[in-house]
């Protein structure tokens, strides 16, 4: 690692943690400036220029004013990390051997000269990464890919990131809701058979890779019941198979952190109250108990949907599915930077939005940490 | 429950003597002990001693089922199985070990420090974790794995790191819990009016306090990264013999005209088995550290 690259990880780690110090106000405009920054970016891939100022400026606007301070917070750590993450991926990128252009032609310098810079992947990974960032603020552009000839990285993305999002937000209703159901089913009645499908499952999702798992379903139900189709995509029947096998482990985990949830809400003095105040037990559940179990498993969700993503790399190789995951991959492999760092982007924006989502529902939920700045 | 240990016993012995105690009660965890410990003896013990070799192929007994000579069954290249999956745990087993023990050594060292500084040292240091945390952990590793890409295939020392460099997070998270509260007890102030400087008040006597809760936390750990192994296995990045790639061979080969049952059966129910034990000795180990959070 040279002295740049060794200084500029240092300031953005730096960076990163000044964002700490800053007092409410600043962070209030920072946060508001940042979030209409991102909203500017994804605005503008979507709509345009124009419709991607708008997005921008108007998100920084409902920011500023009305953004709970929770939020502005994260936002303010959002853009330096991501700025972190582009670079640390650049230079470990740039550390492994190989690169884009040492195929199996072997071009003479000349030509891997002008390659480099019609890509714009110069030899050193800062410069590198002044080109790249240039790209994404100012041309809106994750760059072109080198091994997929004359297609940008965002062309490579856009088709699989609905594939990826549907299976992932799929696996993760499924998980947590056939976790919810499951743990506070065995929470309310420990010992009976609720309880112990429930730790039959968990000792399965723990103890066995999801592709054994997967394999096994598609042994099972593709090639001896003929259920459902062995892979691809498409329609519904062939979305059943991954995103159970996605979601299997994690209902399982959700089920053992809902099931202690419920027992320990159960025992607390205003279950009593309101029992002895004549409610039916349904009422005592559904009204008092249910939020108190679901609280462990709402901060558990913001970890679940990073390991999802990650679990779908290997979900949709198995399965044959054209998601993110195997442009992540295939990128790494190939040494492609532009793809990796487009879809480390893509999964870092996601996983960040949605563990923004995770706060706010547990700040509405729990009324000890709303009060909270 | 048997309560056998009275409570007058229970105090004038050692913490970590008073946690093994009720370790031995827990009949599930002592199984689950004694399952790990033949797995192990098994894998590294009776490769050598019943000379079983993983790597000659025999072209003529290709996708044998098991029978006396092969307890396992052959192989596609006609290798023995039972071999190949003893050789595998070997090095499954490694990677949990070695992996697990470089997280121990970053995460207690980070958390303890994070949660001994406190205030806006501890607010930066584990905003770096939640960053670190934010990535989907597949991508680091396979960043760490291109590093020592091709070249170093089958050499297993850059998946240990990777993999410990990874899984260091939740330590240094229940670590830095644990310390915030250590700090403020009076052996700590104590030490500290003795003279003692920071690192000898972490290293003497804020790290031997965590300890307990570092040996659940690493026990947890194990299983984790021996399954990571295996999704990297599973996408073509992991290491030459282990049971992640044995089982994500087997995976490869499942047809609708032929399944050799076998090959997925033995890597895969060795792999649980194993994963499984030291999930139920992890969570008996909690339990026994920690009484008071049974759940």
């Amino acid at each position: 690692m040279s002295a740049a690259e060794g200084l500029t990880v240092a300031a953005g780690v730096a960076v990163l943690g000044a964002v700490a110090w800053l007092p409410p106000r600043a962070t209030r405009v920072l946060g508001a400036l940042f979030g209409g920054l991102v909203a500017f970016a994804v605005g503008r891939a979507v709509w345009g220029v124009t419709g991607g100022v708008v997005a921008g400026l108007a998100l920084a606007a409902v920011l500023g004013r009305y953004g709970p301070a929770t939020v502005l917070r994260r936002l303010t750590f959002l853009v330096p990390s991501l700025l972190l993450l582009v670079f640390v991926t650049t230079l470990l990128m740039y550390h492994a051997p190989g690169s884009p252009f040492a195929g199996e032609k072997v071009a003479s310098a000349q030509v891997e000269a002008a390659l480099r810079a019609h890509f714009g992947i110069p030899h050193s990974a800062v410069e590198f990464f002044g080109i790249y960032l240039r790209r994404l603020l100012v041309e809106g552009s994750l760059g072109p890919s080198v091994k997929v000839q004359g297609r940008t990285v965002e062309a490579l993305l856009a088709p699989a990131l609905p594939v990826s999002l549907t299976l992932g937000l799929l696996a993760l209703m499924l998980a947590s809701a056939g976790g919810l159901l499951l743990g506070i089913h065995a929470g309310l009645k420990p010992s009976s058979w609720s309880d112990s499908v429930s730790t039959v499952l968990s000792a399965l999702g723990l103890s066995l890779p999801s592709f054994v798992i997967g394999s096994v379903l598609m042994v099972v139900f593709s090639l001896q019941l003929h259920w459902f189709p062995v892979a691809g995509w498409g329609g519904f029947r062939q979305l059943v198979l991954p995103s159970v096998t996605l979601a299997l482990p994690y209902a399982a985990y959700i089920a053992r952190l809902a099931r202690g949830g419920t027992i320990e809400v159960m025992n607390e003095d205003f279950i009593r109250t309101a029992r002895a105040k004549g409610l039916s037990e349904t009422a005592v559940v559904l009204r008092h108990a249910l939020k108190g179990a679901i609280l462990p498993v709402v901060s558990f969700l913001g970890p679940a949907a990073a390991g999802i993503m990650t679990g779908s790399f290997v979900v949709e190789t198995l399965f044959g599915i054209p998601g993110m995951g195997q442009w992540f991959v295939r990128g790494a492999i190939n040494r492609d930077y532009s793809v990796v760092l487009g879809t480390a982007l893509v999964y870092a924006t996601l996983v960040t939005a949605f563990n923004l989502a995770v706060d706010l529902a547990y700040a509405w939920l729990d009324p000890r940490i709303r009060s909270r700045p | 429950m048997t309560e056998r240990a009275l409570p007058s016993r229970e105090v004038s012995r050692r913490p970590s003597a008073r946690a093994w105690r009720r370790l031995e009660q827990n009949r599930l965890a002592r199984v689950s002990l004694g399952i790990v410990a033949l797995m192990t003896l098994a894998c590294f013990l009776l490769p050598a001693l019943l000379h079983l070799d993983p790597m000659t192929t025999h072209p003529a007994f290709r996708h044998q089922p098991p029978s006396a000579a092969h307890w396992f069954g052959t192989d596609g290249l006609g290798r023995d199985y039972a071999a190949r999956v003893l050789m595998g745990g070997q090095t499954s087993l490694l990677v949990g070990l070695v992996a697990t023990l470089t997280c121990v050594v970053i995460g207690v060292l980070y958390g303890a420090a994070a949660g001994y500084y406190g205030g806006k040292v501890d607010e930066v240091m584990m905003r770096f974790v939640d960053f670190l945390y934010g990535i989907p952990y597949m991508f680091l590793v396979i960043l760490i794995m291109l590093m020592f890409s091709e070249s170093a295939r089958g050499n297993p020392l850059p998946v240990f790191v990777a993999l410990g460099l990874v899984e260091w997070l939740t330590m240094a998270r229940v670590v830095r819990g644990q310390v915030l509260t250590l700090r403020e007890r009076e052996f700590v102030l104590a030490a500290r009016l003795l003279g003692a400087g920071d690192f000898r008040v972490i290293v003497r006597h804020i790290v031997p306090n965590v300890l307990g809760i570092v040996t659940v936390y690493a026990t947890l750990t194990v299983p984790t990264v021996i399954i990571l192994e295996s999704f990297l296995s599973f996408l073509g990045l992991g290491l030459k013999l282990s049971w992640g790639q044995l089982v994500s061979e087997a995976v490869s080969v499942v047809n609708p005209i032929a399944f050799f049952w076998w090959l997925l059966a033995f890597p895969s129910g060795f792999l649980a088995l194993t994963l499984l034990s030291l999930n139920v000795v992890g969570d008996g180990l909690r339990d026994a550290v920690d009484p008071r959070g049974q759940r």
